[in-house]
């Protein structure tokens, strides 16, 4: 495994991965992300209870799921960064954080729309609401502590720890919250239940993930080119490419 | 080893990753043919390094700084050594006034006065150790790192003004570069 | 090196007691925030004995922010701590040493503040001796994990609210247990699990923040 990256860490080659990697990724999340919109949105069957209302999920649990992902892959490579000295590594956690927190929010604002329905109201502080919304002020965090610094390597190395600490935390808060709902339920708030799902709703929405995964994932490779471009801009390859690039 | 170069060439850059406070980009610093970072503390008890910030803390007297300096760096040391050094430095009478009421040049020469209380480390890394000192205090440092020269001890320093030690010397220039 | 810890640990209490008045300021802040609240919210008890022990741990949470940055800010700026590094002494070590005597002079004077605290909000005898043993066992957490993001700023010319960003959400849990705690004591019931909880991540962080906080320190002298 390690022998396999460990060619990744230069940013060169990186770079050159991404752009092998982009086409791929961009066609898959295209035709998977706008399957499992149009199969969720127009053609899955309404819920008897809530009506077509519910078919926010399609776009508020795959955010919500996804927003836990990216945090965990943001804390994954600052690990990878800190424990090997990987530059590269810092520079991908730092691509994915402004990511994640627009898909926290998206998770944070199709709930808050899916509860105007349901509970009457735009906010109430339900368990995973409140814990989506302390994971998006952990991301903001993040994203300033890196903004602060100068230099940009340092401000890596500092963003990564406080990713970590995030990381370490999240399950914490998670529990706490959940706990504190329980303690707090007032007669207003009606938990979720969880009722199994049903196939023709279960596979939109499994696929409506994973596109949203692969948009991710795409948006994410050409955020992390560019700042490896932006970063090494001194280097001759980089120089380089810009002269080919002008020369079109 | 004496390095020079212009504002920006790198110096202080060089001797904070020779002191292994900064790691590297590329390459390693060997001390002993190990590495320091992985041999922190060994090397760190064979090290003695002044910096643009002079490690003094305002707050505290100049006896109180080196007491704390020494039992931080396993120095021993009583009082009557740390009076004598201070006398030497042209201190006397100063050694229990708060930092903060001394003068610029004053307050380097209590933190200069770690170079006569510690005797065992072998290497000295000095950034800019001249700067705000008068005559008699360069005199005084001078001679000192001569003495740490003949005692097989090695010094790595940067300077703006002219070295002038009676021991044989090597320079490093640096350039500043984009 | 016991010798060199101890020296640490001595120095700051020195410090500290040299700076006193600058550590008064945030039991001040503990203080007046906390009057706040009836003020605002009404001099009703029974409110009062409700909202009592949030609003006293969110304002030990704001005051314990305040004084948080003299942990490592005065020996970053004039170099003693790079002389600490570059001493034989194992860096998360005297990192510990140096939050237990912050811990000491800025925290626990709000401690003992906390009696007169519990008067003003109308808690009751057992839901003040919870809310003791929380803090007891909660703000030891606060400057650990604190002491992490202050390492991570102090390059930084001003850390302080950006300080304040980082730490919060990172405190939502302590802050949690810890009200439930009290909340589960002003009804009579035990609350011992709570104060398990928090003694559990006091532990994990008693034992992964001094390598935290040494990389941290590290990272600003880059």
């Amino acid at each position: 495994m390690w022998k396999w990256l460990h060619p990744y860490a230069k940013t060169q080659n990186a770079y050159q991965l991404c752009e092998r990697l982009l086409p791929w990724f961009v066609v898959s999340a295209f035709i998977s992300f706008t399957l499992g919109m149009v199969w969720g949105l127009l053609f899955a069957p309404s819920d008897y209870q809530q009506g077509d209302s519910f078919r926010i999920i399609y776009i508020h649990v795959p955010s919500a799921i996804l927003s836990m992902g990216a945090y965990s892959a943001m804390a994954i490579s600052a690990f990878i960064g800190l424990v090997w000295q990987v530059r590269t590594a810092f520079m991908a956690m730092i691509a994915l954080a402004p990511i994640g927190a627009v898909v926290t929010f998206i998770a944070l604002f199709t709930g808050a729309a899916w509860g105007k329905p349901m509970w009457g109201t735009w906010w109430v502080w339900d368990a995973r609401l409140t814990s989506e919304l302390i994971l998006l002020f952990l991301y903001l965090g993040v994203i300033s502590l890196y903004a602060s610094f100068e230099d940009k390597q340092q401000a890596g190395k500092a963003a990564g720890v406080m990713a970590i600490v995030g990381v370490v935390n999240l399950p914490i808060i998670h529990f706490s919250v959940e706990w504190w709902n329980t303690l707090h339920q007032g007669a207003s708030i009606t938990k979720f239940d969880k009722p199994s799902v049903a196939p023709d709703m279960l596979w939109p929405l499994l696929i409506s993930i994973l596109g949203l995964a692969l948009v991710m994932a795409a948006i994410f490779i050409r955020r992390l080119q560019n700042e490896i471009l932006r970063r090494e801009l001194h280097r001759p390859w980089v120089q380089a490419l810009v002269a080919e690039a002008k020369g079109k | 080893m004496y390095i020079k170069g212009p504002n920006g060439a790198g110096k202080t850059s060089l001797l904070r990753v020779l002191t292994g406070l900064v790691s590297p980009d590329e390459g390693a610093v060997l001390f002993e043919e190990q590495n320091i970072i992985k041999s922190r503390e060994q090397y760190h008890q064979q090290l003695l390094y002044f910096g643009h910030a002079l490690g003094v803390n305002r707050s505290l007297n100049a006896l109180e700084n080196l007491r704390f300096w020494c039992a931080q760096h396993g120095v021993e040391h009583n009082d009557a050594e740390i009076y004598e050094v201070l006398a030497l430095l042209g201190l006397v009478g100063l050694e229990d006034v708060t930092v903060s009421h001394l003068s610029a040049g004053q307050q380097r020469r209590v933190a200069l006065a770690r170079f006569w209380l510690q005797t065992a480390a072998r290497v000295w890394i000095l950034d800019e150790p001249f700067t705000a000192l008068d005559v008699q205090g360069i005199a005084l440092l001078n001679n000192r790192i001569v003495a740490h020269l003949k005692q097989g001890g090695c010094v790595v320093m940067t300077s703006h003004q002219a070295l002038d030690v009676d021991y044989p010397t090597k320079e490093l220039q640096l350039e500043y570069r984009i | 090196m016991s010798m060199a810890l101890k020296a640490v640990f001595e120095r700051d209490l020195a410090l500290a007691y040299r700076q006193r008045s600058e550590l008064m300021q945030p039991m001040m802040f503990f203080i007046l925030v906390i009057s706040l609240f009836p003020l605002g919210i009404g001099p009703n008890p029974e409110t009062l004995q409700k909202v009592g022990p949030g609003v006293i741990w969110v304002a030990a949470i704001l005051s314990s922010l305040l004084g948080m940055e003299r942990l490592f800010k005065d020996d970053y700026n004039d170099g003693s701590l790079e002389q600490i590094m570059l001493s034989a002494t194992p860096l998360p070590l005297v990192v510990l040493v140096k939050v237990l005597a912050h811990w000491l002079t800025s925290i626990v004077p709000l401690l003992l503040l906390s009696p007169l605290l519990a008067l003003f909000l109308n808690l009751t005898e057992p839901m003040y001796w919870a809310l003791l043993s929380t803090l007891l066992l909660g703000t030891p957490l606060l400057s650990l994990v604190g002491a992490i993001a202050v390492g991570l700023t102090l390059g930084l010319n001003r850390g302080g609210v950006l300080l304040a960003l980082l730490l919060l959400p990172v405190f939502i849990p302590l802050l949690i247990f810890a009200t439930a705690a009290v909340e589960a004591a002003s009804l009579q019931l035990p609350y011992s699990a709570q104060l398990a909880i928090i003694g559990a991540m006091l532990l994990i962080s008693l034992a992964l923040a001094p390598f935290a906080i040494a990389y941290a320190l590290r990272v600003s002298q880059n």
